[in-house]
């Protein structure tokens, strides 16, 4: 599909080509995290060891862009798939509606780390694996349509192939697994895409936005042959939709954010499949506040219920582990920025109150030049050994991240 | 010469500018500063210097879009070229007289526009010596304006107001501003901090009559206290280029016109 995509972009853009304005640029990137508890599963003492060579090419003309956004990268601990399509896409703007068409990066909803409407894939490991911001989020390849009417603005992203969230990899985090005997195992893709409307607009001086989608669960859920005696494991994406809604607007001092989805279970709307996550509501309200020069508080209440709890608790076998009804998560983000914001110190904690589960990430960031950048950091886990955040307690790591941008 | 007492008027004229308040005077100034035009581009090249020469560069191309009068409402558009760590990065401020200032940025890093808090005025732009009401403007009615002397910078005559923040939450105790009698354009502004002592220091470096508009098109303010600097040049300048309402919006931000951004 994004080679198809990258094809097209270039054919529809030859004409323009000619009269295009276009710019290259990129960046040289070392990045390294090392296990400060345990080796990894596989023996390994590093989570990320890597050199990375980014190049991004950018043209325009008319009413016509393209953007493309490629990797090339070295891994130390034996990967062999890590240079990729970042994004690349074709955009056609219009003066009430705009096309983007290629593989990018969608991100909804309002949440710091916790996503309650952003149901676009994520990069879970390079989260919790030290690596910078900008690989959190995976682009899907899709074609989004916006359309701006005077009343609302509207965002249709529409995808023929489906993309999975990247969930850290069992060879270098130590995840929970209640079936670790059964080595055979294997991951069905969803066959089809997936679709999604965003509509937002201003009411009394506050963002509103609702949220549809259409498709699947981004991470895999797992389901044995048998039971008894389990001789294959499948990973598969079940069926989900979601309905959502986010307001946000200046409160007091600082800027609410208050945002909630119903996640509808589509392959398990009674919930008595255990294998597959049930329904779902998810309530997010945040806060945050500029106390002083360069320096930002944020904090963030995260509520998650699980629906058919009853249906859930009757039918999961003896021996798994038990997921409560409620799950309260609260966080608080901290950044100062020093040396004419030339040093940042941030610190993001997260605390789940039902199961005990934290994850906490310092880092200090400093620009050298206006061209380099280094940052040292750490990413602290802990709590209930099935819980999100509790089964990698032994994956504490201390990351370092250099990038020379040109 | 039956137009007598006209000429008599005339003859007066300089007296009655002597006679403005130093209220009326900071009005007239922040109009001609802050509010020419309907609409207002420009090129913005900042350098953040610091005591040993060491030099940043910050580089945006900045619109903005008067709603009403002169001293009311404002919009804001920037976008970011330089540093390459924020390049593509654009910002957003409504800009409100005697209330808090609504601002959204889009992260391209994560392709998310975020909303965020600004209650301190105070704060520094983008790492500079400039605050962001250096950028967009204080509010008058934050301060008290007191007419002191009239004083020449150069050849040009100036009236010197003292403004002192009537609250206590400026970080500056009272400041000097030297406000050109002709074209009320602010030529020096002297900051103390609020033991009295000298703190920063704004001057006008370059005038230039952009579209007959008299427009600074390079200043500079000085932390004295700490020895950094940070100098502007606006290039690529231009009035009146019928900046849509639209631009304004989430769409822009993610999406900036490249028509605009320049």
């Amino acid at each position: 599909m994004s080679r198809t995509t990258t094809l097209c972009a270039v054919l529809l853009l030859a004409p323009l080509a000619a009269r295009a304005e276009v710019t290259l640029s990129g960046f040289l990137q070392q990045n390294t995290a090392f296990n400060t508890v345990a080796a990894n599963p596989d023996g390994r003492h590093y989570k990320w060891l890597e050199e990375r060579a980014q190049l991004k090419l950018d043209a325009t003309g008319g009413a016509w862009r393209l953007l493309a956004k490629g990797d090339v990268a070295y891994d130390h601990l034996g990967r062999q798939d890590q240079s990729e399509l970042r994004e690349g896409y074709v955009d056609y703007t219009a003066s009430n509606w705009d096309l983007r068409v290629g593989r990018q990066i969608i991100t909804w909803g309002l949440g710091d780390l916790v996503f309650v409407n952003d149901v676009f894939p994520m990069d879970i490991e390079a989260l919790f694996a030290g690596r910078p911001l900008d690989y959190l989020k995976r682009g899907v390849d899709a074609v989004k349509l916006g359309a701006y009417p005077e009343f609302a603005n509207f965002e249709l992203v529409l995808s023929p192939d489906f993309r999975e969230s990247r969930i850290p990899d069992a060879k270098r985090f130590h995840l929970y697994d209640p079936m670790p005997a059964v080595a055979n195992r294997e991951t069905i893709k969803p066959g089809q895409g997936d679709a999604g409307l965003r509509i937002y607009r201003d009411v009394a001086g506050y963002d509103a936005a609702l949220y549809l989608y259409r498709g699947y669960q981004r991470t895999p859920s797992m389901r044995a042959d048998s039971m008894t005696a389990p001789t294959k494991i499948s990973y598969f994406y079940p069926q989900l939709s979601t309905y959502g809604a986010s307001v946000s607007g200046r409160a007091g001092e600082g800027v609410l954010s208050l945002e909630a989805a119903y996640y509808d279970s589509r392959q398990d709307r009674s919930g008595s499949d255990f294998t597959v996550p049930n329904s779902r509501t998810r309530l997010l309200a945040g806060y945050q506040i500029q106390p002083a020069e360069d320096l930002t508080l944020g904090f963030q209440y995260f509520a998650e219920a699980m629906h058919d709890h009853g249906a859930y608790l009757a039918t999961l076998p003896a021996g798994f582990p038990v997921e409560e009804r409620w799950n309260h998560t609260v966080t608080a983000r901290l950044t100062q920025f020093y040396r004419h914001q030339t040093l940042r110190l941030s610190a993001y904690a997260s605390y789940n109150a039902t199961t005990g589960d934290y994850f906490v990430n310092p880092e200090l960031r400093y620009s050298f030049t206006d061209k380099l950048w280094g940052a040292v950091g750490a990413n602290f886990f802990g709590g209930k050994p099935s819980g999100q955040f509790g089964q990698l307690s032994s994956d504490d790591n201390v990351y370092l991240q250099v990038r020379f941008n040109f | 010469m039956k137009r007598w007492w006209i000429w008599m008027i005339a003859g007066l004229l300089p007296l009655q500018a002597l006679a403005l308040s130093g209220e009326e005077v900071m009005k007239k100034s922040q109009a001609a500063f802050l509010y020419p035009g309907k609409d207002f581009k420009a090129r913005v090249v900042m350098k953040l210097i610091n005591k040993d020469g060491q030099e940043r560069v910050r580089e945006l191309t900045m619109l903005r879009k008067n709603v009403g009068e002169a001293g009311g409402e404002q919009k804001y558009f920037m976008y970011f070229f330089q540093p390459a760590d924020v390049k593509d990065m654009t910002f957003m401020t409504y800009k409100y007289p005697a209330k808090d200032d609504d601002r959204w940025m889009f992260i391209p890093a994560v392709n998310m526009v975020k909303r965020i808090a600004a209650q301190d005025k105070r704060s520094s732009f983008v790492g500079s010596d400039f605050t962001y009401e250096d950028v967009s403007g204080r509010d008058l009615e934050d301060d008290t304006h007191a007419v002191e002397r009239e004083e020449k910078i150069g050849n040009r005559d100036c009236i010197v107001v003292k403004s002192t923040p009537k609250g206590t939450d400026a970080d500056f105790g009272s400041k000097l501003t030297w406000v050109d009698k002709e074209n009320f354009l602010p030529l020096k502004e002297e900051q103390y901090d609020r033991k009295g002592a000298r703190y920063k220091l704004f001057t006008a470096d370059e005038m230039a009559d952009i579209q007959s508009i008299p427009t600074v098109v390079k200043r500079s303010m000085k932390n004295l206290q700490t020895g950094h600097r940070t100098e502007v040049a606006y290039l690529k300048t231009g009035y009146n280029l019928g900046i849509e309402d639209s631009l304004f919006s989430e769409r822009f931000l993610r999406q900036p016109p490249r028509k605009w951004v320049d």
